[in-house]
């Protein structure tokens, strides 16, 4: 590479992997950051001041559950004034009414709540904690009554896509301008998981029939973003824009990542910030540099017409299923390693197994008491 | 609605002069929307009090251009947003 990379417009700040959820396709690492190796607060204004100097424009601040850090609404300040578009990825729990008096007085410009359900018994049997929706509910009007900028994050897979409908009007009834109805990616725990929460075709089929239903319902009332498991797609997803051409992600200890991933794949190296300036880390870090350009390409992606529309896919689905993180992304139908999509799609079973929750431990299963498809 | 709307940025969408790609950009929920000088110059005048027709009188007058072609870029530009829900109509 001899171009020097555009700066990043978007930066996923994993605030802290803690949550009191644990929901099976959460997309944090399977070995999760303890507490002590978290970030100061000092530590993460600078970050937050550089990332604006690079260029950064959003920042989407997630985690685990945000809201599990004490200074949050500090580092939300922190972040409007330099200049940073403030979103928050959050559960709900642990967001009292005083705490959003305070993050709205720090400048917070959007928050996105995730749905684990539209009912509470599924909510809070996909999210491994007993009485989460019920709470859910009570933050999400208060943030209707606040008029905060609100974005419903309902996550679809095997047991929640058939809602998908409900889980529309809910974020229509809570004042939402926006619903991203996304499918599960199989990555860390989701992958894990996959044999639970792959929907199957016929379900697929049946949720596009009904977002396009309630996209034409809700024209001009909410937009409605939906993506599709990329397993049934023929073409790969442009995974984070091309990989180190927009995004940047900051763990909870300071380590700087393409995508949230990444750090699947072996032999990359990652940088910290507590090591070196996020600028550099972003400009000439071996991991960031790795997979930009065309020279990593493979056949059939580096003489493909395509490769600047989805710049072959995702390297961490590469990995994870072809085994080689330069290959074509499994997912398109001109990869060498398609077939082990369509034997994973071949391969579903009836009866869902139970789901492995995300835990420290990694050994807390519950059976499933939701009637499976 | 009226046919001269006043449209109006609700909360969460914001117009922010880009020092580092020196350009303005809408910022609004997961998404910076690169402006080119048309649309920056249409949304520096939405002001929440000044109706469609007002801000293409002001901008045909800046620009020397004819107003019903100003008009007419003002409210496809701005229909847009609406559609997408980054700008109110009132």
């Amino acid at each position: 590479m001899t171009n020097r990379p555009s700066p990043p417009i978007a930066m996923l700040a994993e605030l802290t992997h803690r949550c009191p959820l644990s929901c099976s396709y959460c997309s944090n690492p399977l070995e999760l950051t303890d507490r002590t190796r978290e970030l100061t607060t000092e530590t993460w204004i600078d970050v937050l001041g550089q990332a604006a100097s690079l260029g950064v424009l959003q920042l989407h601040l997630s985690g685990g559950e945000p809201a599990s850090r004490r200074d949050l609404e500090v580092l939300v300040k922190a972040a409007r004034d330099v200049g940073l578009y403030v979103n928050l990825i959050t559960s709900g729990i642990g967001l009292t009414t005083a705490r959003l008096d305070a993050l709205e007085a720090a400048g917070l410009d959007h928050l996105q709540l995730s749905l684990q359900a539209t009912t509470a018994d599924k909510a809070d049997w996909i999210g491994g904690y007993k009485g989460g929706f019920a709470r859910k509910l009570v933050l999400a009007e208060e943030v209707r009554q606040r008029g905060i900028p609100l974005t419903v994050n309902a996550v679809m897979h095997r047991h929640t896509i058939d809602d998908v409908g409900a889980a529309i009007d809910f974020a229509a009834t809570l004042g939402a301008r926006r619903i991203e109805v996304a499918c599960v990616q199989f990555y860390g725990w989701a992958l894990a998981n996959r044999d639970a929460l792959l929907p199957s075709r016929i379900q697929v089929t049946q949720a596009k029939d009904t977002v396009a239903k309630a996209r034409r319902a809700y024209a001009g009332r909410i937009t409605i973003d939906f993506v599709p498991p990329d397993y049934y797609a023929d073409y790969p997803k442009a995974c984070m824009g091309g990989w180190g051409s927009t995004g940047i992600n900051v763990t909870p200890d300071g380590t700087v990542l393409p995508c949230h991933a990444a750090a699947t794949i072996p032999g990359l190296v990652f940088d910290r910030v507590t090591e070196k300036p996020l600028s550099a880390i972003w400009h000439d870090g071996s991991a960031f540099q790795a997979f930009r350009g065309h020279e990593w390409m493979q056949e059939p992606c580096r003489n493909c017409a395509r490769r600047d529309q989805d710049h072959g896919g995702c390297r961490c689905q590469a990995m994870a299923l072809a085994g080689d993180a330069a290959a074509t992304d499994p997912v398109c139908r001109h990869a060498p390693s398609r077939p082990a999509i369509d034997e994973i799609l071949a391969q579903q079973v009836a009866v869902s197994p139970s789901f492995v929750y995300r835990s420290n431990k990694r050994e807390k299963t519950s059976s499933v008491n939701i009637a499976a498809r | 609605m009226t046919t001269d709307p006043v449209p109006l940025l609700p909360r969460g969408t914001r117009l922010h002069q880009d020092r580092v790609r020196d350009t303005w950009v809408l910022l609004v929920p997961e998404r910076a929307l690169l402006l080119d000088e048309i649309g920056t110059a249409i949304l520096q005048e939405v002001d929440g009090r000044s109706s469609l027709a007002a801000i293409s009188c002001r901008l045909a007058e800046r620009y020397g251009a004819p107003e019903p072609d100003v008009a007419s870029d003002v409210r496809e530009f701005l229909d847009g947003l609406v559609g997408q829900r980054l700008v109110d109509y009132q």
